[in-house]
């Protein structure tokens, strides 16, 4: 199969040529800038497209086992698909809690059936999500976790977390931490600010989560095991671990598309599509977190992708659940950030394949010969509305829909065969 | 001329003059629950619907008379006797209730944000009994009638507002409401009671009492949350009163015509005590009584009541 004439982007090897890709057999067998001289077989023209590796989410809530009613590893795996991502990484918040192999198995078999891209599950790292007892890490890296994490369920107690670490090293695991101080979180639902007392709604302080990426920082530096902050929104905590960077702690992060295009100003109609952990924050989190981004002290960009039923968020504000979808507003998303703050395109790009096949460790998100044909075709300039009618995803909570966006996936390969054409 | 809202929800949507225009109205309003026959016919015919999906004696009460002296036809439900109980969401009650064809929804809400969702949704006039600690702008409204009754005069005048800023709607509202006006206003609390982003209110803030009496000229107390101790915003009752109740020997440090206030309802012997709420400086019961006048012109101005000043 050959896939003709478009602009290929590889953050792997950086390089950006016009030209056409081989695929054989599910994996790439080269790429020919300036183009082949002979073609075989089925042959995709990409003139005028992007030809991108498939992107790679290391953030992602599936829902399956137990809430299905919100997303399934079927529906999710679509909803990846249309948005360009061909790997994603699923957290352990499930019912019953992937915190033993059998949820692990349960998940990566139904997603072998059921998904057109991989999904990897992410295991839990004390046992529900307690923050008591190391869950079965070992046997679940044996069933195929490809890192762990208590998302949404911080770890409070320094000692588990440092014992989390070096157990998890031990399997060759990573460890994504949430960062949110619960007790200085009590009631919240909103960046703590001024805007939270107008608004009469209870605040999330930015020091909630700056303490606690001191304390992970810190007991990463001790153990000389290294962590990956997920969903990094303040100031401060992109101001600590850049000085910790600096400082030799192995410590990766990343930060969510919503946290870089939005600020807490959209709480004001009191939408609580505009609710999630950590929440939107102020206008200048968001340069800082722009600003990390450009000088590389966030890695990856990551989702937070988190389906919740029309039900559950037309409720109150106070009551309604945190979490958005974003599987299919992630690369539009990256072109927004591209177009409007000048970031080079290579660079966030290697924030969505590269970095987070590093980081967990995967293979993928790369066009070297030899490598997985996850690839993406994408019209740069194809200027659409995000509406409700083109999300997969069983639930429709977005802050995104009716926004405008320049850069649209047409068509998603995983190992070669095409999963998603756009329509 | 018409009133421009259907609606409201919030002090922080009106303008000096609309507050003004309000006040002034109130006064003929009020003179109705004077009488001996204390109704006249200007909402006959009109449904009001309370929603109160928390206690309340005082504003709710003070609603369901306004309503009626209008002539207007009321109905009140509580959330203990409502399917609200049942599990029934609030905005599918505001349905259920607006195909019920009523004129009026006056809602009062332990979230924020409700009351301003259901005035966007509903073709009928939606007023907010208190939201969360978001507004509640018809208890600023009679307190700054009060005020204004009492000393004529809204603008140079100094108010104090006593106790839990951060959880309080009432003293939210009544910020923007005296600052439109041009009263200046002090916020006195322990620091763990004032709100984040304080600074930018414009108003004064003061974590003494003390200092403050000899200034004010209104000295409104806000009610201590009980249930508010256990989550450590400070020591206990006992060292609240001591630093923040206003007792006998603060009312004397008071100026000679200042006076007191309280949105209720009253702990007396925590924030206030007996010889201070009873005092020929409390004007606490005539708060109550403008409370009716107050939410009278409401429910006539955004029932379509056109405005008239006499």
């Amino acid at each position: 199969m050959w896939i003709r004439g478009g602009l290929i982007f590889d953050p792997a090897n950086n390089t950006e040529v016009t030209g056409d890709l081989h695929i054989i057999d599910g994996r790439i067998a080269g790429v020919y800038p300036g183009g082949s001289p002979e073609h075989d077989g089925e042959i995709i023209d990409a003139a005028g497209l992007w030809v991108l590796p498939g992107l790679i989410d290391l953030h992602v809530h599936l829902r399956d086992p137990g809430l299905e009613y919100k997303e399934d590893l079927s529906s999710g795996g679509r909803a990846a698909a249309a948005g360009g991502v061909t790997t994603l990484a699923c957290m352990a918040n499930t019912d019953p809690v992937n915190d033993n192999p059998s949820v692990t198995n349960y998940i990566r078999e139904k997603a072998q059936r059921v998904s057109p891209v991989r999904i990897l599950p992410v295991g839990a790292v004390t046992k529900g999500q307690k923050g008591k007892e190391l869950a079965e890490i070992g046997l679940m890296k044996e069933a195929g976790i490809v890192a762990i994490s208590d998302d949404g369920q911080p770890i409070e107690d320094s000692a588990i977390l440092r014992r989390a670490l070096e157990y998890a090293a031990t399997f060759g695991l990573p460890v994504i931490s949430h960062c949110q101080d619960k007790n200085l979180c009590a009631s919240g639902v909103m960046n703590e600010g001024t805007l939270s007392s107008r608004l009469g709604l209870p605040g999330l302080p930015a020091v909630s989560e700056d303490v606690m990426v001191s304390r992970d920082v810190l007991i990463s530096l001790y153990t000389g095991v290294p962590i990956h902050i997920t969903h990094v929104s303040t100031q401060g905590g992109i101001e600590i671990i850049k000085q910790a960077k600096a400082q030799g702690v192995r410590v990766t992060c990343d930060v969510t598309p919503h946290h870089l295009l939005l600020t807490e100003e959209r709480v004001r109609s009191y939408d609580t599509n505009a609710k999630m952990y950590p929440p939107l924050r102020g206008e200048p989190d968001r340069r800082a977190l722009i600003e990390g981004l450009r000088d590389s002290v966030i890695d990856c960009i990551a989702t937070d992708h988190a389906p919740h039923a029309r039900d559950e968020k037309d409720l109150d504000f106070d009551l309604a659940p945190f979490g958005i979808i974003g599987l299919q507003t992630l690369l539009p998303g990256i072109m927004k950030i591209h177009l409007e703050q000048g970031i080079g395109f290579m660079k966030l790009l290697a924030c969505v394949t590269m970095n987070p096949a590093r980081i967990l460790g995967i293979d993928g998100g790369d066009l070297s010969v030899g490598s997985r044909a996850d690839i993406i075709l994408v019209d740069p300039r194809a200027r659409w509305c995000f509406t409700e009618e083109v999300i997969e995803s069983k639930s429709k909570n977005s802050p995104f829909i009716g926004e405008e966006f320049t850069g649209r996936v047409v068509r998603t390969l995983v190992a070669g065969e095409t999963v998603f054409t756009l329509r | 001329m018409s009133w421009p809202y259907k609606d409201l929800i919030a002090i922080q949507d009106l303008k000096a003059d609309e507050i003004n225009t309000i006040l002034d109205m109130t006064a003929s309003f009020k003179e109705i629950s004077r009488r001996d026959i204390k109704k006249v016919p200007a909402l006959r015919g009109k449904t009001v619907v309370l929603l109160f999906y928390e206690p309340s004696t005082r504003t709710r009460l003070s609603f369901e008379l306004a309503a009626k002296r209008l002539s207007a036809d009321t109905t009140a439900l509580s959330a203990s006797g409502s399917s609200f109980s049942k599990g029934e969401t609030i905005m599918d009650a505001a349905y259920n209730v607006m195909a019920m064809a009523p004129d009026c929804i006056v809602i009062r809400y332990p979230y924020a944000g409700i009351p301003r969702k259901m005035a966007e949704l509903l073709p009928c006039s939606v007023i907010n009994a208190g939201d969360g600690y978001h507004e509640h702008p018809t208890q600023a409204l009679l307190d700054m009638y009060s005020m204004k009754e009492h000393f004529g005069r809204i603008e140079g005048l100094k108010v104090a507002i006593v106790g839990d800023i951060m959880h309080s709607r009432v003293a939210r509202s009544n910020v923007y409401g005296l600052r439109k006006l041009g009263a200046q206003v002090v916020l006195v609390a322990p620091k763990t009671l004032l709100p984040p982003g304080i600074e930018t209110w414009d108003v004064e803030v003061s974590t003494k009492l003390d200092p403050v009496l000899p200034e004010a000229d209104v000295v409104m107390m806000l009610r201590v949350q009980r249930e508010r101790l256990h989550q450590q915003f400070f020591s206990g009752e006992r060292e609240y009163s001591f630093f923040y109740g206003l007792n006998r020997a603060r009312v004397e440090k008071m100026k000679p015509d200042a006076v007191i206030m309280h949105p209720g309802p009253m702990n007396r012997g925590v924030e206030i005590t007996h010889d201070a709420a009873d005092s020929a400086r409390s004007i606490i019961l005539d708060q109550v009584e403008n409370g009716v006048a107050i939410r009278m012109t409401l429910l006539y101005l955004s029932l379509g009541g056109s405005i008239n000043v006499d």
